[in-house]
């Protein structure tokens, strides 16, 4: 039954697959690696991703519109960016744990809203595969790359995207030197509190829409607890990425293809404890976070205060 | 008036700015309570009626606050864990996955030997719940002092490898022989001998580990204020470099605080299965074991201020809110997840008005001429004052 996982479908499969299941690890991450760059962590991230895929999951199955369901959990995670920035920048509470009460927030907010306003579990139609125009026929490649929605296309594109606003805009700049010397960036009359409420309100977005394509676009429909841990796994991404965008892609495929693999063994009736696959993920995020840290240098002001003078 | 007078009226002012900051917490809570009323108002319930029934299903009968000691029970261990290892500034968030190790660890154990009297096996399934936490908490532990790994990320992935171990067991190798039998296949080990069982106040399922927890919660005062090792965790906590330069192994101490954090919380999972349920059962989450135990006992302690003797009248607060939750689910029809959701935002409250409290002590200390002195170091003055 092993060779079954050899066959060319399969192996197409899970490759397709697996670039799917990125679209949240990229979302999540990319917005984490913004607000780490400036110095602040954000653990909240599963939180924000529980309620965002919740409301993205209501608003579409009341509007049918998956667009609004997208917009709504970007306004989520917008107001939880804020209010992480707030008592982080201007109460200096302890990051690791305030990320903390926010997940625990999340976790009962959605919960709560989930039983009272659907209660039942319900399917919702979300986003549908485009197909790209001419790539998406190519045999394999076509199958694999260019038959996705339109949330995975996008995770894809903001790689880039993030790594060109990071590197080669003024803003970018700014947001690299807020996290590594903010008593320089200040003396020179850049708001430092400014760029981090930014960045930490970019990363809610994100994690909003991480949660969404879990919700609508990936699975369509919501659980309570859905995330299962992947908006830890995103945050733990940023560090196995060395906090750039191009080295977090490769850590979300990583790990999207295990991910789909281990779908993939249960689904055939591979004789390993289904326990055991799903078990894997989070075995390789230690081994990596193990592997890597101790190399990779994060950003200097990462998780410091930053208090001006007099 | 005289200058000795002025003295003692500042040292009122401090007493009583010192009070008031001590009352943080509840400040907290209470604004967390105040932002579930407008949740509950939104939600169509009144939110005098929810917190009423909420209240009287916690406190209202004997057998209700019987209940809330149930459920402060594993708050009170795991936040007395929380305790010494944020004091020693290690965030450990593994309590679930500790709490199950700890319970597998005993459950088996349990199963397995039955010949036993039943006061020894009751005390090597206490030895081994220590010891399945130590070795969950041990694991992040070494992994932070010595590769340099976050705690907190390495702590929420070992729940989850927990939880899969403990699916695993209970499925297959652990499964009671009955339901292995059955076509039910309800995952869950069969129970535990009746002398295996923590001695209960009946007729309410209040168990013995609660007075055993409170014991703990002294000799972990003792602990962080009076012994050696303590201080050492304390000082690590406040300055890793600082206490480098006095000697101290900072990475020894910083696998120590885990180790003990875990520690408690897996006695903690033993006492669910010993002193509540007897038996071992998962619905696939970490909570279905634990009522989510590992992250509401370190609500507990913050609340507690970090307190072992605080988080004592801390975990009953929170085990009351738990307990009263589903009263007030059946009252007013809103879920009782809702507590999860307050619980959340006591924390983010209380992280906050660290803030507060921070200058405040800033102030009066700059008011008392000792300006030079940074507020950790007055804090770790004030401590010492009090040991």
């Amino acid at each position: 039954m092993i060779s079954d996982l050899l066959s060319a479908t399969v192996i197409i499969g899970i490759i397709s697959s697996g670039i799917r299941l990125a679209t949240p690890y990229l979302f999540a991450s990319i917005g984490e690696m913004f607000g780490q760059r400036s110095g602040v962590l954000n653990l909240g991230v599963e939180g924000q991703m529980l309620l965002g895929s919740f409301v993205a999951f209501y608003v579409t199955l009341e509007t049918n519109n998956v667009w609004l369901g997208v917009l709504a959990a970007m306004g989520v995670g917008a107001l939880m960016g804020l209010a992480m920035a707030f008592i982080t920048i201007n109460l200096h509470a302890t990051q690791g744990i305030s990320g903390i009460g926010f997940y625990l927030f999340g976790m009962g907010m959605s919960n709560l809203l989930f039983q009272k306003l659907v209660g039942t579990v319900e399917g919702v139609k979300g986003f549908q595969k485009i197909s790209v125009p001419l790539l998406g026929k190519i045999p394999v490649i076509g199958e694999i790359f260019f038959n996705h929605n339109a949330l995975v296309y996008l995770a894809f594109l903001l790689v880039p995207v993030a790594w060109f606003v990071l590197n080669k805009t003024t803003l970018g700049l700014k947001i690299r030197a807020v996290g590594e010397n903010p008593e320089a960036v200040d003396s020179l009359g850049v708001s430092v509190a400014g760029i981090r409420y930014l960045t930490v309100i970019m990363g809610g977005v994100f994690s909003g829409i991480a949660g969404a394509s879990l919700s609508i676009a990936l699975l369509n429909v919501f659980q309570q607890n859905m995330t299962a841990g992947q908006g830890f796994i995103a945050v733990a991404l940023v560090y196995f990425g060395g906090w750039k965008p191009f080295g977090i892609l490769g850590g979300a495929l990583l790990f999207s293809m295990i991910n789909a693999l281990q779908l993939w063994i249960q689904v055939l009736g591979i004789p390993i404890p289904a326990e055991l696959a799903v078990m894997m993920p989070y075995i390789l995020t230690i081994l990596v976070l193990t592997l890597s840290v101790s190399k990779g240098q994060g950003p200097s002001a990462l998780t410091k205060v930053f208090e001006r003078e007099g | 008036m005289s200058p000795k007078q002025a003295t003692a009226d500042l040292h009122l002012k401090d007493r009583a700015g010192s009070i008031f900051d001590q009352l943080m917490p509840i400040f907290a809570t209470l604004a967390a309570l105040l932002v579930g009323a407008i949740f509950l108002v939104l939600l169509g319930a009144n939110p005098l009626t929810a917190y009423g029934a909420l209240a009287q299903g916690a406190f209202g009968s004997f057998n209700a606050f019987a209940e809330t000691l149930v459920k402060a029970t594993p708050l009170l261990l795991v936040g007395l864990g929380t305790c010494i290892a944020y004091r020693g500034s290690v965030m450990n968030i593994g309590g679930e996955g500790q709490m199950i190790i700890g319970a597998i660890l005993s459950t088996w154990f349990g199963l397995t030997f039955t010949e036993l009297p039943g006061w020894l096996a009751i005390v090597i399934a206490m030895l081994l719940g220590i010891l399945g936490g130590m070795i969950w908490g041990g694991i992040p532990g070494i992994l932070k002092a010595y590769f340099n790994v976050n705690e907190i990320l390495s702590t929420v992935m070992m729940n989850a490898i927990a939880v899969q171990i403990m699916n695993f067991l209970m499925r297959g190798p652990m499964i009671d022989p009955v339901q292995r039998e059955a076509s039910s296949q309800i995952p869950q080990t069969a129970r535990l001998l009746e002398s295996y069982r923590l001695p209960r106040l009946s007729p309410t399922r209040l168990h013995l580990g609660l007075l055993i927890a409170i014991l703990l919660a002294v000799a972990v005062y003792f602990l962080l204020w009076r012994t050696t090792l303590g201080y050492r965790i304390r000082a690590v906590g406040q300055s890793q470099p600082a206490s480098k330069y006095g000697g101290i192994d900072v990475k020894k101490h910083i696998v120590v605080a885990l180790l003990l954090s875990g520690a408690f919380a897996g006695l903690a999972g033993m006492m669910q299965v010993y002193g509540v349920n007897y038996r071992m059962i998962t619905d696939g989450s970490a909570t279905g074991f634990t009522g989510n135990a590992g992250f509401n006992g370190i609500v507990a302690a913050l609340f507690g201020q970090l307190h072992p003797l605080i988080t004592i009248p801390a975990s009953v607060l929170f085990g009351g809110l738990l307990v009263g939750a589903n009263a007030m689910q059946r009252v007013v029809q809103v879920p009782s997840a809702l507590i999860t959701a307050l619980n959340g935002l006591v924390v983010v409250f209380v992280v906050s008005s660290e803030f507060f409290r921070k200058r405040s002590q800033k102030r009066r200390l700059s008011q008392s001429g000792t300006e030079q002195a940074k507020p950790e170091e007055a804090e770790m003055q004030q401590e010492a004052g009090e040991a």
